[in-house]
C-alpha cells in the first residue's frame, strides 16, 4: 500500500502541521500564501489515491488505520474511509485549494492566520470524514468549530461577532447532547469504535433518544428547519472562503452524520421517527425556498438556497422506510441514500461556487445588495457566463450535478408517495424562481450604475477557480458513474442494515 | 482500640520516613524564614528562589516514594496512598509554578516580600498534612494551617484597602465553615467513636447506615466541605475573595487550595464514609447542579476576569462533584482529573492576568485583553488555549475531564444529571469564548509591550501548551489517576 498505509493520517496532519508553520510565518505575507497553496495543493494530490486507490467491490473500511490512543477509555486513533467518506474527503482536499487561491489577494488583515485557519480547518474536516472511533471523531468535530469561529469572527462583516457566537453556540449545544449519546453507547458496549456501535442492540426506547441526541447535533449542522437560523447570519458575515467552506463541507458533515451514526445506530428508531425527518425536510424544501424567494442579500439568497436544496438531502436519506412501508421493496432505500450523497457533493460544488461568484462581485464593489447591481454581464461577460451556469446548476438543470441528486431524491419519493414526490419537486420551480431571478436582476438588464459600469473582468486567478469548478459541476452533471461506482457498495450495505431490526427479542 | 494505633518507638520511625517530605518542607520553610531575614530588598528575589527550588525538591522526595498500597502511619494519623502521592505532587509543582509567577508581580508591584513565600510553604504544609491525613485530627490541623496562612496572605498588601477587606471576609466565613466542619467531625466522632479514618469507615460499614445521627454529621461535614470548594450555595466569598487578593495570591487559592479541598473530600467521604453514600450523593447532587447552575450563569454578568474566573471555579467545582457523587473508583478517578486538569488550567489563565499586570495596573478587567492578538499573537494563541480548554472544547484538557465526569455519571444512570451538565456548560462556553472574541476581534486599547521576565513568559507556555499537549494525548495522566484511585 502506498506510504506504508498512512495515506489518511498524512491528509489530515500534513494540513494541520502546515497550518502551524504558516501562522508562524506571520509577517512574511508571500511565503505565508505560498506555502498554504503548496500545502493545500500536496493534501489535494494526496487525496487523489484514495480515489484511484479505492476498490469499489467492498463496503469495509479502506486505508485503515488503528492504533490505540487512550487507553484508559478504550479510544483508538482509527481511521478509515467507505464509499460516502472518501468522495467528501476529496471535496475538502479540492474546495481547500480553490479558497486559497480565490483569497489569494482579497485578504487584507492578518493573513498568515487567515490561511492557516483554513489549512487547520482542512485538517479537522478530513478527520471527521475519517474517524472511525467515536471519541476520534467528537474530539476533530468540536475541534473544528475554533478555526471556523475565529475566520467568521476576525474577517467577517460588520454583525461578525454576533454571527460567529450565535454559530458556535448552536452546533456546541447539538455536539453536547451527541457526545452523552456516544458515551452512553460507549458504556453499554465497552467501546467507541463506530462498527461496534453499528451492531449493538439496544430497545427502541434506548433508540429513541440516541436518535434525538444525534439529530440535536446533525439536524443543526445541516441545518434543517426550525435550527436553521445561525446559517444565514454566519453566511452573511463570513468572509468568502469561510462561506465556501461552510456551504460546501461542513455542511455536509450533518448530512454526513445521518448516515454514519443515526440510520445505522438507530435504525428501528429512524423508521419510527422518519415522519419527523421527511416533515421537516419538505419544510425546509418549501418554505425556506419562499423566504428566499424574498431576500434582498446575495449572500443571503445562496444559504437560504443551501437550507432548501440540504432539506433533499435528509429527505433522501429517510424516504427510503416510507418506500419500503408503503411498496414492500426494499430497493427505494438506497436510491434514496445514493441520491442524498451525491446531492451532498453537488451542493459542495455548486454552493461553493455561488459564494465564490458574490465573492468576486463584492471584491469589486463592496455591497451584497442585489439592488446594487445590474446588468453585469455588460461589464463582466466571462464572469457572467460562470454565474448563470451555477445559477442553472443550483436549480438543477439536467447536464449539471445538480440535477442528479434531485432527480434521485425525486424518484425515490415518487415510489413512497406521488404527494411527497410532487411537494419535493416544487423546489426545482422555486429553485429555479429565485435563482434565476437573482441573475436576472443582477446580471441582465441595463447597467445599473457607475459602481457596475467600472466592473473590471475576472482576472487569471479567478477564472482558473470558476473555470475548474464549472469544469467538476458539468463532469459531475454528465457522467456521474464513477461517483456511483464508488459508493454502490457502501450504500447497498448500509440499506442493508436499515432492513434488520436491532432489538432484542 | 485499633491495632494501628498502639505503636511502637520503630514504627514511628518508619512513619517518619513515610513523612520526610512534609517534615523536610517545614524545616525549608523555617530556614527561609531566617535567611529573608538577612538579605537586602534588593536580594528579595533569593527568598523566592529557595522557596521554589525547595517545594520542587520536596515534590522529587513524595515522588520517589515507593507507594504500592495505603500504608497508615503515625499511629494512624497519617496515610500514605498513590493519591496522596499524586495529589502532592501535582499540588508542589503548582505551588512551585504559583512562585514563579509571583515573583514577577510583586517584584513590579514593590510588594516583594519574604513573608510571601514563608506563607505558602506553610500553607502548601498544610495542605499536605492534610492530603495524608489519616484521621479527623490531622485533617483538620491541615485544613486550618493552610487556611490560617492563605487568610494572611490575602491581606499581605497592607496598603490594599480591598485586600484587606476580603481576607477579612475570608477569614471570618472560613472560620465559620471550619467550625461547622469541626462539628460535623464532633458528630461523627460521637456516633463511630473514632477518629481515623479507616476505623470509622468499617464502622458505618458494619450497620450504622440509618443511623440519624450519622446523617446529621455528614450534613455538617458537606457544609465545611462545599464551603472550601465553594460549592454553591456556600460560594458566596469566592467572587469577592478572588478579587479583593492581590492576584498572585488568587491563584493560589484557585489552585493549589482547591486540590487539598478536593483532598478533604475524599478522604471524608469515598474513604471513611462509603458506607452512607446514598446519603452523601444526595446532597452533592444538590449542590453539583446549583454550582454548575449558579456558576456558569453568574459569570457571564462579569466584567472582571478574576470574578469571572471566581464563578468559573464554582461551576467547575460542580462538574469535579458529579464524579464524587456518583460513588465509584471511575467517578472518583475522573474527579480527580478533572480537578488536576482544572488546576493547569486555571494556573495558566490567572498567570495571563499576572503577565499583563504592570506597575499601577492591574490587567483584570475582560476589557484589558481587548486586541491582545495584535500585541501579542502568542500570548492569544496561549489563553486561547486556555479559554477554549476550560469551556471543555477538545482537543484541549478540559475536554477528557469533562468526558470523565460525564461517563461517570452515565455510569451509574445518572444521564440526567448529564444532560443538564452538559447543558450548563453550554452556557459556560458563552463567557469563555467572550475572552477569545475580544483578543481576536476587538482592535487594542492598550498598546504597552508586555512584561514580564523571560522565566515568566517561558513557564506560561509550557503552561498553556500542556493544557493543549495532554488534550492531545491524555493517556498518561488519566492512567495515573486510574491508578491512583483504584
Amino acid at each position: 500500500m502506498m506510504f506504508g498505509g498512512h495515506l489518511l493520517s498524512l491528509l489530515i496532519w500534513v494540513p494541520i502541521v502546515g497550518g502551524f508553520v504558516v501562522l508562524g510565518l506571520s509577517e512574511r505575507i508571500a511565503a505565508a500564501k505560498w506555502l498554504s497553496l503548496a500545502v493545500s495543493g500536496v493534501s489535494f494530490l494526496l487525496s487523489i489515491p484514495l480515489y484511484t486507490a479505492f476498490r469499489t467491490d467492498t463496503f469495509a473500511m479502506q486505508f485503515v488505520e488503528r492504533w490505540p490512543w487512550i487507553t484508559t477509555i478504550h479510544a483508538e486513533y482509527y481511521l478509515g474511509v467507505d464509499g460516502i467518506s472518501m468522495p467528501l474527503i476529496l471535496l475538502t482536499t479540492f474546495t481547500t485549494v480553490l479558497i486559497v487561491v480565490s483569497s489569494w489577494e482579497n485578504v487584507q488583515k492578518r493573513v498568515a492566520q487567515y490561511f492557516a485557519a483554513f489549512l487547520i480547518l482542512e485538517g479537522l474536516m478530513i478527520g471527521v470524514f475519517a474517524a472511525m472511533d467515536g471519541v476520534l471523531f467528537y474530539v476533530l468535530w468540536e475541534a473544528m468549530l475554533i478555526p471556523m469561529f475565529i475566520i467568521i469572527g476576525v474577517w467577517g462583516g460588520p454583525r461578525r461577532v454576533y454571527a460567529t457566537i450565535k454559530f458556535f453556540l448552536y452546533t456546541f449545544i447539538g455536539s453536547l447532547l451527541m457526545l452523552v449519546a456516544l458515551i452512553y453507547l460507549y458504556l453499554k458496549s465497552g467501546s467507541y469504535e463506530l462498527a461496534v456501535f453499528q451492531q449493538m442492540s439496544l430497545t427502541l426506547t434506548e433508540q429513541t433518544f440516541i436518535f434525538l441526541a444525534f439529530f440535536a447535533a446533525f439536524a443543526v449542522k445541516v441545518p434543517m428547519w426550525p435550527v436553521h437560523t445561525w446559517l444565514p447570519d454566519a453566511h452573511v458575515e463570513a468572509p468568502t472562503g469561510g462561506s465556501v467552506v461552510l456551504a460546501a463541507i461542513m455542511l455536509k458533515m450533518g448530512g454526513y452524520g445521518f448516515v454514519r451514526f443515526s440510520l445505522p445506530i438507530a435504525p428501528d428508531a429512524s423508521r419510527e421517527l422518519d415522519w419527523l425527518i421527511i416533515a421537516l425536510s419538505l419544510i425546509a424544501v418549501l418554505y425556506i425556498g419562499f423566504v428566499a424567494l424574498a431576500q434582498r442579500d446575495m449572500k443571503k439568497l445562496i444559504a437560504y438556497s443551501s437550507i432548501a436544496h440540504m432539506g433533499f438531502v435528509t429527505l433522501g436519506m429517510f424516504i427510503g422506510f416510507q418506500v419500503v412501508a408503503s411498496t414492500g421493496r426494499t430497493s427505494g432505500i438506497e436510491l434514496g441514500i445514493d441520491g442524498a450523497v451525491v446531492q451532498m457533493l453537488s451542493h459542495g460544488l455548486v454552493s461553493g461556487a455561488m459564494f465564490l461568484c458574490v465573492g468576486v462581485m463584492y471584491d469589486r464593489v463592496h455591497s451584497r445588495e442585489i439592488s446594487a447591481y445590474g446588468g453585469v454581464i455588460n461589464t463582466m461577460p466571462k464572469f457572467a457566463a460562470f454565474m448563470v451556469l451555477f445559477a442553472l446548476a443550483n436549480s438543477g438543470l439536467p447536464g449539471t450535478s445538480g440535477f442528479i441528486g434531485e432527480f434521485m431524491v425525486i424518484l425515490a419519493a415518487f415510489k413512497a408517495n406521488v404527494w411527497y414526490a410532487f411537494l419535493a419537486a416544487t423546489i426545482l420551480v422555486l429553485g429555479a424562481a429565485y435563482t434565476l431571478w437573482l441573475v436576472k436582476r443582477v446580471i441582465y438588464g441595463e447597467v445599473a450604475n457607475d459602481h457596475v459600469a467600472a466592473l473590471k473582468d475576472l482576472n487569471g486567478r479567478e477564472f482558473l477557480v470558476l473555470g475548474v469548478l464549472a469544469a467538476a459541476v458539468l463532469l459531475v452533471g454528465v457522467w456521474p458513474a464513477p461517483l456511483l461506482d464508488v459508493m454502490r457498495a457502501t450504500t447497498q450495505h448500509l440499506a442493508e442494515q436499515l432492513l434488520v431490526s436491532k432489538i432484542v427479542p | 482500640m485499633n491495632a494501628a494505633t498502639q505503636f511502637s518507638v520503630s514504627q514511628f520511625d518508619a512513619g517518619l520516613v513515610l513523612a520526610c517530605p512534609e517534615i523536610f518542607i517545614g524545616l525549608a520553610a523555617c530556614a527561609i524564614l531566617m535567611l529573608d531575614l538577612l538579605l537586602k530588598d534588593s536580594q528579595r528575589a533569593w527568598t523566592g528562589v529557595l522557596a521554589i527550588v525547595s517545594l520542587v525538591l520536596t515534590a522529587l522526595l513524595v515522588a520517589i516514594q515507593p507507594v504500592t498500597t495505603k500504608v497508615v502511619a503515625l499511629g494512624g494519623l497519617f496515610e500514605l496512598d498513590r493519591m496522596a502521592q499524586v495529589l502532592k505532587v501535582v499540588t508542589l509543582l503548582t505551588v512551585a509554578v504559583v512562585f514563579v509567577y509571583s515573583t514577577d508581580y510583586l517584584r513590579r508591584r514593590d510588594i516583594l516580600k519574604g513573608e510571601y513565600y514563608v506563607l505558602g510553604l506553610f500553607a502548601t504544609l498544610g495542605a499536605m498534612v492534610l492530603i495524608s491525613a489519616g484521621s479527623l485530627i490531622t485533617l483538620y490541623l491541615g485544613l486550618e494551617l493552610m487556611s490560617l496562612c492563605l487568610y494572611a496572605m490575602v491581606a499581605f498588601d497592607r496598603e490594599s484597602g480591598i485586600a484587606a477587606e476580603s481576607g477579612i471576609k475570608y477569614f471570618v466565613l472560613g472560620s465559620l465553615a471550619s467550625g461547622t466542619l469541626l462539628y460535623g467531625m464532633s458528630i461523627i466522632y460521637g456516633v463511630t467513636g473514632n477518629l481515623e479514618l479507616a476505623a470509622i469507615a468499617s464502622t458505618v460499614h458494619t450497620g450504622l447506615g440509618d443511623n440519624v445521627g450519622l446523617v446529621f454529621g455528614i450534613a455538617f461535614l458537606i457544609v465545611g466541605v462545599g464551603f472550601k470548594f465553594g460549592a454553591v450555595p456556600f460560594h458566596m466569598w469566592i467572587p469577592d475573595v478572588y478579587e479583593g487578593s492581590p492576584t498572585c495570591v488568587t491563584v493560589f487559592i484557585g489552585t493549589a487550595s482547591k486540590l487539598a479541598a478536593f483532598a478533604l473530600a475524599m478522604r471524608l467521604l469515598p474513604e471513611a464514609l462509603a458506607g452512607s453514600q446514598a446519603d452523601w450523593s444526595q446532597m452533592l447532587i444538590v449542590l453539583a447542579v446549583l454550582s454548575m447552575a449558579i456558576g456558569n450563569i453568574v459569570a457571564i454578568a462579569q466584567t472582571n476576569l478574576k470574578r469571572m474566573l471566581a464563578y468559573s471555579t464554582i461551576s467547575h467545582v460542580g462538574f469535579v462533584l458529579l464524579g464524587i457523587l456518583s460513588g465509584t473508583p471511575q467517578g472518583y478517578q475522573a474527579s480527580m482529573f478533572y480537578m488536576i486538569s482544572y488546576v493547569i488550567v486555571a494556573g495558566g489563565a490567572f498567570g495571563m492576568i499576572l503577565l499583563l499586570a504592570r506597575q499601577g495596573f492591574e490587567a483584570d478587567k475582560l476589557v484589558d485583553f481587548r486586541g491582545l492578538n495584535a500585541r501579542s499573537p502568542w500570548f492569544a494563541g496561549m489563553m486561547a488555549i486556555l479559554m477554549f480548554s476550560l469551556a471543555g472544547l477538545p482537543p484541549f484538557i478540559g475536554f477528557w475531564a469533562k468526558l470523565g465526569v460525564i461517563q461517570a455519571v452515565i455510569g451509574v444512570h445518572y444521564t440526567w444529571l448529564a444532560v443538564i451538565a452538559v447543558l450548563f456548560s453550554v452556557v459556560g462556553a458563552y463567557f469563555y469564548l467572550r475572552i477569545v472574541k475580544l483578543m481576536y476581534f476587538d482592535e487594542p486599547t492598550d498598546t504597552i509591550t508586555i512584561g514580564g521576565s523571560t522565566l515568566m513568559r517561558t513557564v506560561l507556555s509550557v503552561n498553556a501548551l500542556l493544557a493543549f499537549g495532554l488534550g492531545v494525548i491524555p493517556g498518561t495522566v488519566l492512567e495515573l489517576c486510574q491508578r491512583a484511585l483504584q
